[in-house]
């Protein structure tokens, strides 16, 4: 296992230095004038041009700035933005409203999806069944900005159960709405693998042992079955973990979250690509670990499965 | 209608006598059938046999005879929808298992009758321990704590002969070898010490030097603990030295239940002896293997008649137009054939 964790860990550096590296030369890449309007109405002088290109060797080829870019990363220096904010200010400041709000999608995916799979499994074609079916097509077939604007709309704005806005403190009980709009699409898919995975091992040898050993019914589902039927649903849940971590551009959007993805939606628009490169850096590592932490907690799930 | 068939065994008819007799488990006229999208396959069509403490019935039969689905539904596992049972009793005690709550029901597995399956790889979890599986009764149906559970399932794994019994506690199925699987998964099926075993085709997955090993542990158990217990197989050979009694099933039905000696001696029933003839010989070498030809009826249609008649080297016009019952031929033996007297007196 410690051997296995090291090599994977060493595995991630390539992985790391190859997507950073591409991002960056991408970023950069992208034609046009990285100071186009960034003075107003005015070409900018051409004092500031030469002073901008020296502080991000912009003059220089493409290998030589990553490797300065990286060198300055690795002491925790992620640069400034063009009006001299410093980007790991606006990670720092952005981030942890991502990492809420993903978390409430997750625990949101986790508890509905699974529920709602668990259930619709152990009663195949049942109403519970159909309509879980009906639901979850609904849920994947709506894009996500729908389903925010509709909730938002009636919620937020008929109803005024909820405040159509989040608030800039982030309080939980905001989040369950943002949350679920963020998750109505995986949660649909949780439902549907659980409820698969379920009806399958619901008729597997071990469950029927499981009966004949005289177990109650709630041990025989909540222990023998479910432990085996969580294999894949937990494979979903971590591999959407990372995706969720990337930021949401449009639920953010929607309900006014100062968050990852709308500060990358931002810089992409404003060629900000010093602030462009730096959060993305920080996302491919977050997904990076993500991944990691799913492999090793899948093993953890199936013991059958050993690393070697 | 000539597919419902009273088969006038004990004496009962469709739905079975009620009557408690005093027999640790009996089954009585049992009923069961497959409903599929293809058709309704008649799986059991009223079988009748029981077992008492300390001894062993084996019920032989081919795949499909219904030998399986008779244990599943005794021990309330049957899979519903597509089986169904629609007759007969299965009285344990004296007491019909099919009219009882689910809670009450749930209380005999285990602990009244016990289950092992052919194969312990798939009929043991895969993602606990082998002892946490053979605990958790324990620790569920007798209400221990954790430490003590263990002991428990530590000596219970010693009791099948699993060497190291300590140290292979929190092993996985899958780091089991399949002798060693099949003796953790008699382990847990004698957890509760159970009054009845049935054990369904329980070394047909095991190599022979292994089937050998796990029939002695069980007959040996089975001594000790004065269990009864059903022994499903369809190897003949297996059956000839544990059983004490023995039931040969054909197409959901009891063709014939002799004492193991009497079978093998003098089969009263043309199936049985097609079945001990097609063993192999070592006195014939050389020679082709006799066969019955044929196959087993399609349970969707069985023809009319005794079922085996397409089958049967001695059918006569009779035996395509009555059904046979199971009747005695003799102290303690009975067979559903009208030759039966001829085969049994036949020199």
């Amino acid at each position: 296992m410690g051997r296995y964790l090291l090599r994977r860990l060493l595995q991630l550096v390539p992985v790391f230095i190859g997507t950073t590296f591409l991002i960056y030369w991408l970023v950069w890449a992208v034609p046009g004038d990285p100071f186009a309007g960034k003075c107003g109405e005015r070409r900018c002088p051409d004092q500031y041009i030469a002073f901008m290109t020296e502080k991000y060797h912009l003059d220089q080829n493409v290998f030589v700035q990553y490797a300065n870019y990286m060198k300055n990363l690795l002491q925790g220096d992620f640069g400034q933005t063009f009006s001299q904010r410093e980007i790991s200010d606006i990670i720092l400041t952005s981030y942890p409203n991502t990492l809420k709000l993903a978390l409430v999608a997750l625990a949101i995916e986790a508890i509905i999806g699974l529920g709602a799979g668990v259930l619709s499994g152990l009663r195949r074609n049942g109403f519970l069944d159909n309509l879980v079916l009906v639901s979850t097509l609904f849920l994947i077939a709506l894009p996500v900005f729908v389903v925010g604007f509709v909730l938002q709309w009636l919620l937020g704005v008929q109803w005024g159960i909820i405040k159509p806005t989040v608030s800039s403190e982030m309080r939980w009980s905001e989040l369950i709405v943002p949350g679920f709009v963020l998750g109505s699409a995986s949660v649909a898919y949780i439902a549907r693998v659980a409820r698969t995975s379920i009806a399958e091992n619901r008729r597997a040898d071990y469950v029927r042992t499981a009966i004949a050993k005289g177990l109650p019914m709630r041990r025989v589902v909540g222990v023998h079955l479910l432990r085996n039927s969580l294999i894949p649903v937990v494979t979903l849940l971590g591999t959407d973990l990372g995706a969720l971590m990337g930021g949401a551009i449009v639920t953010e959007g929607i309900f006014g979250i100062n968050g990852i993805g709308r500060q990358v939606f931002r810089a992409i628009i404003t060629k900000e690509s010093a602030t462009v490169v730096g959060i993305v850096v920080v996302l491919v590592l977050v997904y990076l670990v993500m991944n990691l932490l799913v492999d090793l907690l899948y093993a953890a799930l199936d013991p059958r499965i050993r690393y070697e | 209608m000539s597919d419902i068939l009273v088969s006038e065994q004990s004496a009962p008819g469709p739905g079975g006598s009620g009557r408690p007799s005093g027999r640790l488990l009996e089954v009585d006229d049992l009923r069961v059938e497959f409903r599929t999208r293809d058709g309704v396959a008649k799986v059991i069509n009223g079988v009748t046999y029981h077992v008492d403490a300390g001894e062993t019935l084996a019920v032989l039969g081919e795949s499909g005879s219904g030998k399986s689905v008779t244990a599943q539904t005794i021990m309330g596992i049957l899979d519903t929808p597509p089986g169904f049972v629609t007759g007969g009793q299965v009285r344990f005690h004296g007491k019909d298992m099919l009219r009882m709550s689910d809670e009450e029901r749930r209380r005999i597995r285990g602990e009244g009758i016990a289950m092992i399956f052919q194969d312990a790889l798939s009929a043991l979890n895969p993602v606990f321990t082998v002892g946490f599986q053979i605990a958790e009764q324990f620790r569920v149906r007798r209400g221990m704590g954790r430490a003590e559970a263990k002991k428990r399932a530590i000596d219970m794994l010693d009791q099948v002969k699993i060497p190291n019994a300590k140290g292979r506690f929190n092993n996985y199925p899958h780091q089991f070898s399949g002798g060693m699987r099949q003796r953790a998964m008699i382990a847990m099926s004698l957890a509760l010490d159970p009054e009845v075993l049935i054990a369904d085709e329980p070394t047909t997955a095991l190599d022979v030097t292994v089937q050998a090993q796990i029939m002695d542990l069980l007959a040996e158990l089975q001594r000790e603990r004065q269990m009864g217990m059903i022994l499903i197989t369809h190897d003949l050979g297996v059956v000839a030295d544990v059983a004490d009694r023995i039931a040969v099933m054909y197409a959901g039905r009891i063709v014939e239940e002799a004492d193991v000696y009497e079978l093998y001696a003098k089969p009263a029933h043309p199936y049985t002896l097609g079945l001990i003839d097609s063993i192999p010989r070592l006195d014939e070498k050389g020679q082709q293997l006799r066969t019955i030809k044929g196959l087993p009826p399609n349970l969707m249609n069985i023809p009319p008649g005794c079922p085996f008649n397409p089958r049967c080297p001695m059918a006569q016009p009779v035996c395509r137009e009555k059904v046979p019952p199971l009747l005695q031929v003799g102290p303690a033996r009975a067979s559903a054939c009208h030759f039966a007297e001829e085969l049994v007196n036949r020199v």
